[in-house]
């Protein structure tokens, strides 16, 4: 099926347009609306981590399991510099803060990307000792880098400057939803153009055989540390972005199930699709709301289905993922992206022929 | 610090490192043979402490302990059929994070049906009792820990190096497609590495809960990674090598926290691990595998 390009621009703005208008319906009356408002931003959030996780996993073929850890540096960062210097004493009430960094003080974005640079600048300094492992083990390291900035962000000897154990609270709050909606747009935008740049190609071209793309004159390590960094600065951004819409943040917030959950989304939304990682994101963050049915106790005819408890939802989540991973296991979108056609295609091959169900989302 | 502090902490810290021990065998044995970081090995740990606490309920220890280690071996072996038999010809990113999914479902399960609560851990008649040496006191399980991790470390080894099925091991390990054609039923030699390392992380966890007294749906996954560790800092795939890795690592932490970095002591683990990365690779006894292209 082939569609004109005039209408395939004018479908795609007419679908962002109703994202705005449905961001502003919901903007309209705040406090009704604010349990949806919070999974939206949640979700955006979340798919900028998700997109520069694929980034390095999907694009790059370099395994990475140390978003916990950038997205860390990035929310302390933006922590630190954006809570109001009237309400430092308050937060640093055990301690006290560090003389120096107490009137340090910026705007919301410069302190954004701050936090992304910090990212970035770790990332630059680690990538440059571990990028020449191989799979397991660079995700095995990149996990331990995730756990020792969890460490030191904890550890009594910093408490001046990250409040230890007890973490940071007062984080000024997004005032709007269209501030995470529109940076988050930008920060996807700028990984898209990256990976339809030649960079893209290389990297993509060292996820398919790195002996053969540094035959063909790709310069490994130069490229897998441009990913690294980049993807990192972007997760730090991320993790300034998630500072800003909880309020309070501490080390507990970056545990591991936190990379878990990303590397989650990337899976379900499929390695090497940016369009994947996006849908995946909504979709997991909004999965574990609505299966929120099973989390409380349900009865037919007086009889108390037993099942139903506390801790159930996250059984069926999980065992939701497990079998995506075994029986889809090129998720949601595989390595393609969203297109118009394969969107009415895939309802097209739905409703004469309803044999052939499966396989939605191929281009023909 | 004076003599017998450190005589007292290198003590807990051997204790600590045979427990280590026997798990990363666990994890040293399937990445030997399948190319794979089992995540779901800490878990199985986990559940391991579970089901000492329901089978102690109901039993005296000496019914209990195999029990557990007939269930954890049952765990782990369908764990393996489940999950990763599917994955087999599948890129090894897809198995990892299927292992990643099964660590996460036991995770659940566990928080599911035992609550988050630690639930404390039965205790083993004559193992908590106190020992005094001079002025070092430390209860049985101490002393036996080191002994049990070497004793079954010996008897491992003797079997992969002299039987059959540990000749079938080590030749599945070096090539798996090979070793196939070679008329040797690679799934039954996966499931009986599973097997072996199940039962370790069994023993381990009854040393491990023993001294810690309690267990929570969490307290598997930060031993378990630790243990993978010890594995890479080890060699992986040879089995002296996790049983040194877990030593260093038990002492290791067990010195940061005397010493007052006790934030730190998780952190150790993994600059130590970053640190034998950029320095040997193989780790202290493993072999250089040539890359192929």
């Amino acid at each position: 099926m082939t569609l004109k390009k005039s209408t395939k621009t004018i479908l795609s703005i007419t679908v962002l347009v109703l994202i705005a208008l449905l961001l502003f319906h919901l903007e309209q009356d705040k406090r009704a609306n604010s349990y949806i408002l919070s999974i939206l931003e949640r979700s955006i959030i979340y798919a900028v981590v998700a997109v520069s996780m694929n980034l390095l996993n999907g694009f790059t073929g370099l395994f990475s399991l140390g978003q916990a850890g950038f997205m860390a540096l990035g929310a302390y960062t933006v922590g630190i510099l954006t809570i109001p210097v009237e309400n430092r004493p308050s937060v640093y009430y055990t301690s006290g803060i560090n003389e120096t960094i107490a009137n340090w003080h910026l705007p919301f974005l410069p302190a954004l990307l701050m936090g992304g640079l910090v990212a970035a600048l770790a990332a630059a300094l680690v990538g440059a000792l571990i990028l020449k492992l191989k799979s397991d083990y660079l995700a095995i390291a990149t996990l331990g880098f995730s756990e020792i900035v969890r460490a030191v962000i904890a550890s009594p000897q910093l408490d001046m400057i990250t409040n230890g154990s007890y973490g940071l609270k007062k984080i000024p709050r997004f005032t709007t939803v269209y501030i995470p909606f529109a940076l988050a747009a930008a920060c996807i935008l700028l990984m898209i153009l990256l990976i339809n740049s030649s960079y893209g190609r290389a990297f993509k071209a060292i996820r398919e055989d790195e002996v053969a793309a540094e035959a063909m004159g790709i310069n490994l390590f130069k490229h897998k540390e441009l990913s690294f960094v980049i993807s990192s600065f972007f997760t730090g951004i991320g993790g300034g972005m998630l500072a800003c819409y909880m309020g309070s943040i501490d080390s507990g917030t970056f545990r591991i199930t936190l990379t878990y959950d990303m590397l989650l989304i990337v899976v379900l939304g499929g390695l090497g699709s940016v369009t994947g990682s996006i849908l995946g994101s909504f979709l997991v963050t909004a999965g574990r709301e609505w299966l929120r049915f099973f989390d409380e106790p349900h009865a037919i005819f007086g009889w108390q289905i037993p099942l139903f408890r506390s801790g159930f939802r996250m059984v069926v989540f999980s065992v939701l993922l497990m079998v995506v991973v075994l029986f889809y296991r090129k998720g949601i979108m595989g390595d393609k992206e969203f297109s118009w056609e394969s969107f009415f295609g895939f309802f097209k091959r739905l409703i004469p022929k309803k044999k052939k169900l499966a396989g939605g989302n191929t281009h023909d | 610090m004076s003599l017998t502090t450190i005589l007292q902490h290198s003590l807990t810290g051997i204790s600590l490192g045979g427990a280590y021990a026997l798990i990363a065998v666990g994890y040293t044995m399937v990445y030997g043979i399948l190319r794979l970081i089992n995540f779901a090995h800490g878990e199985i740990f986990m559940m391991a402490g579970y089901f000492m606490i329901f089978s102690m309920a109901s039993f005296p220890w000496y019914i209990s302990i195999p029990i557990v280690l007939a269930g954890t071996a049952l765990l782990g072996v369908s764990i393996e059929k489940v999950a990763y038999k599917p994955l087999r010809s599948a890129p090894r990113m897809s198995v990892m994070i299927s292992a990643i999914g099964v660590s996460y479902l036991l995770q659940n399960l566990a928080t599911y049906l035992f609550t988050a609560l630690p639930r404390g851990y039965p205790e083993i008649p004559g193992l908590k009792k106190v020992f005094q040496i001079g002025d070092l006191s430390s209860s049985v399980v101490t002393f036996v820990t080191p002994v049990v991790t070497i004793l079954l470390a010996i008897v491992l080894v003797q079997m992969i190096n002299h039987t059959k099925i540990g000749m079938a091991m080590r030749a599945v390990s070096k090539d798996l497609d090979t070793a196939q054609l070679m008329g040797i039923q690679i799934n039954s030699v996966i499931s009986f590495t599973f097997l072996i390392g199940s039962l370790l992380a069994a023993i381990g966890s009854i040393l491990y809960f023993t001294d810690r007294m309690s267990v929570n749906p969490f307290s598997g996954s930060l031993p378990g990674l630790k243990c993978f560790v010890a594995a890479v800092l080890g060699g992986i795939g040879s089995i002296p090598g996790a049983i040194v890795g877990g030593f260093i690592l038990g002492i290791g932490e067990t010195f940061m926290v005397a010493a007052g970095f006790s934030t730190f002591s998780d952190a150790f683990t993994f600059i130590m691990l970053i640190f034998m990365l950029l320095v040997k690779p193989t780790g202290l006894f493993g072999e250089k595998e040539p890359e192929k292209v």
